[in-house]
């Protein structure tokens, strides 16, 4: 199986090189920064990784009711389909920045956007 | 809801729940400080079960692959039977070398190092006063350099162990310490990068046994070293950072006060504010920062937005002891 996604877009190497611009863009992103007042940034960034590796097809062992339950206290607040929408421009222009070709990135959105409904609670 | 087994009770976890809040909830005794993830004195072993990965960040990776684990921070997926880790080989006795003021609130503790103890500067200790209760203190001191542990402490006003170290020990004191932990050293390698110390209060304890460290390896490029107090007053070791500045061409010592009329040679303001006034852009840059949560979790984000990457700063955030 080396021609996995995980595996095209650079594996590991790849999730490490992302995890850090990709978390920058989430950060300082006006939509969606709030979501993150006062998180510990280490343990988030951990989380980061969790999922970059899911969204790139990688080893994971995320499950819907881990994504529901991660995200239930952020929903309270008010997530909805515009973050979202704003976390995968994030996760588009990263890979975008980092030279992967606009397949792959399409590819990649198709796995996030099969979180969103667990993500938002639907 | 998943139960935690341990020492031969069988207890129900709440939703959301760690292991610690439901040991303690059940009325079970057991060792804790920070709560937070960052001391590591509510360290256990998962005989069954297996912990969270957040709940093993921080940790060696000898006790990682043992199964040690932060139980302060796991919300158990599975039920788990967790035990106290044997204790042998990470516990040290030890005895107080020398005890002395920094300023009117900081004690410079030094203890006798044991053998084959291993630490890099920077890191933290746990110490346990006479009542058996442990706080967490950084090491100023460099194996290479020193044959003591240097601890720089605080003395809080009631506070359980500062206070002890500052009544109740005497040279000569017999005391235990733990093994050394903690990811906040500096690790040889690109030697031209440049360093960012930032500290607030006791937070220069770990920075001053990290410059030390830094140059005695030949780091070459620039290291700026902050320390922040509220009051001048609160500066302490200003001499001899001084004098390391004036001998060492890359280091540079920036000593800030934020209230008050500061006195030549200090400057004014925020140590974390002055940080960013003066160095916008951080690509590339290794970053320790340690002392007051807030200061330290507010800079760690604005250094990281700045550039720096995730992985090159290490913050050391001094969480108090939390019932
Ligand atoms: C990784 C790590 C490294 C640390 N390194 C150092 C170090 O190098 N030097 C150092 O001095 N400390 C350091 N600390 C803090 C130290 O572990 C203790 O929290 C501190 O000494 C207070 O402990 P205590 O037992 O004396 O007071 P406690 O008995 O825990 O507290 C007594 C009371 O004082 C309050 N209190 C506690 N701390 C403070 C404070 N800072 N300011 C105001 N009120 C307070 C408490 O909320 C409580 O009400 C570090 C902490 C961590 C987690
Ligand atoms: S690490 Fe768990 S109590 Fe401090």
């Amino acid at each position: 199986m080396s021609d996995s996604l995980f595996d095209r877009i650079g594996g590991e190497g790849a999730v490490d090189a992302a995890v850090d611009i990709f978390y920058r863009k989430v950060l300082a992103d006006d939509r969606i920064s709030e979501f993150f007042d006062g998180v510990d940034m280490d343990k988030q960034a951990a989380k980061q990784k969790a999922f970059l590796t899911m969204a790139f097809g990688g080893p994971n062992n995320y499950t819907g009711e881990d994504m529901r339950k991660g995200h239930a206290h952020l929903v309270a607040r008010g997530l909805n389909d515009s973050h979202f929408d704003a976390v995968v421009e994030d996760l588009g222009s990263t890979l975008a920045e980092l030279g992967v070709p606009n397949d792959v990135i399409g590819e990649v959105a198709a796995i996030a956007e099969t979180t969103r409904n667990d993500v938002l609670g639907k | 809801m998943p139960a935690i087994e341990f020492e031969g009770g069988q207890y129900e976890s709440e939703p959301g729940e760690s292991v610690l809040d439901c040991l303690t909830r059940h009325g079970v005794s057991v060792n804790y400080s920070c709560r937070a993830g960052v001391c590591q004195s509510c360290m256990m072993v998962a005989v069954e079960g297996k912990p969270t990965p957040v709940s093993q960040l921080g940790i060696r990776e000898t006790l990682k692959a043992q199964d040690h684990f932060l139980i302060c921070s796991c919300v158990p997926e599975t039920d788990m039977t967790v035990a106290v880790p044997d204790r042998a080989g990470s516990l040290f006795e030890t005895t107080v070398v020398s005890l002395d003021r920094l300023s009117a609130d900081v004690i410079r503790l030094r203890l006798a190092r044991p053998e084959n103890y291993d630490y890099r500067p920077g890191q933290f200790l746990n110490l346990t006063n006479a009542a058996g209760i442990s706080r967490s203190y950084s090491l100023a001191s460099v194996p290479e350099l020193d044959d003591f542990l240097e601890l720089q402490i605080r003395i809080v006003p009631d506070g359980q162990v500062s206070s002890w170290v500052a009544n109740g020990l005497q040279v000569g004191d017999s005391v235990t310490i733990s093994q050394s932990a903690g990811e906040c050293s500096y690790v040889p390698g690109r030697e031209q990068q440049s360093l960012l110390l930032v500290g607030t209060g006791t937070g220069l304890a770990p920075l001053v046994g990290i410059a030390r460290d830094a140059l005695r390896q030949g780091h070459a490029g620039p290291i700026h070293l902050y320390h922040g107090s509220s009051a001048v007053e609160g500066l302490y070791l200003v001499d001899e950072l001084s004098a390391m500045d004036r001998v060492h061409e890359n280091f540079q010592y920036y000593p800030c006060v934020s209230r008050g009329a500061v006195p030549d040679g200090v400057r004014a303001g925020r140590a974390a504010d002055l940080v960013l006034q003066d160095f916008a852009k951080l690509p590339g840059w290794r970053a320790f920062l340690c002392g007051r949560e807030d200061m330290v979790k507010g800079l760690q984000k604005k250094i990281f937005l700045a550039g720096a990457s995730m992985q090159d700063i290490f913050a050391d955030p001094f969480i108090e002891a939390k019932d």
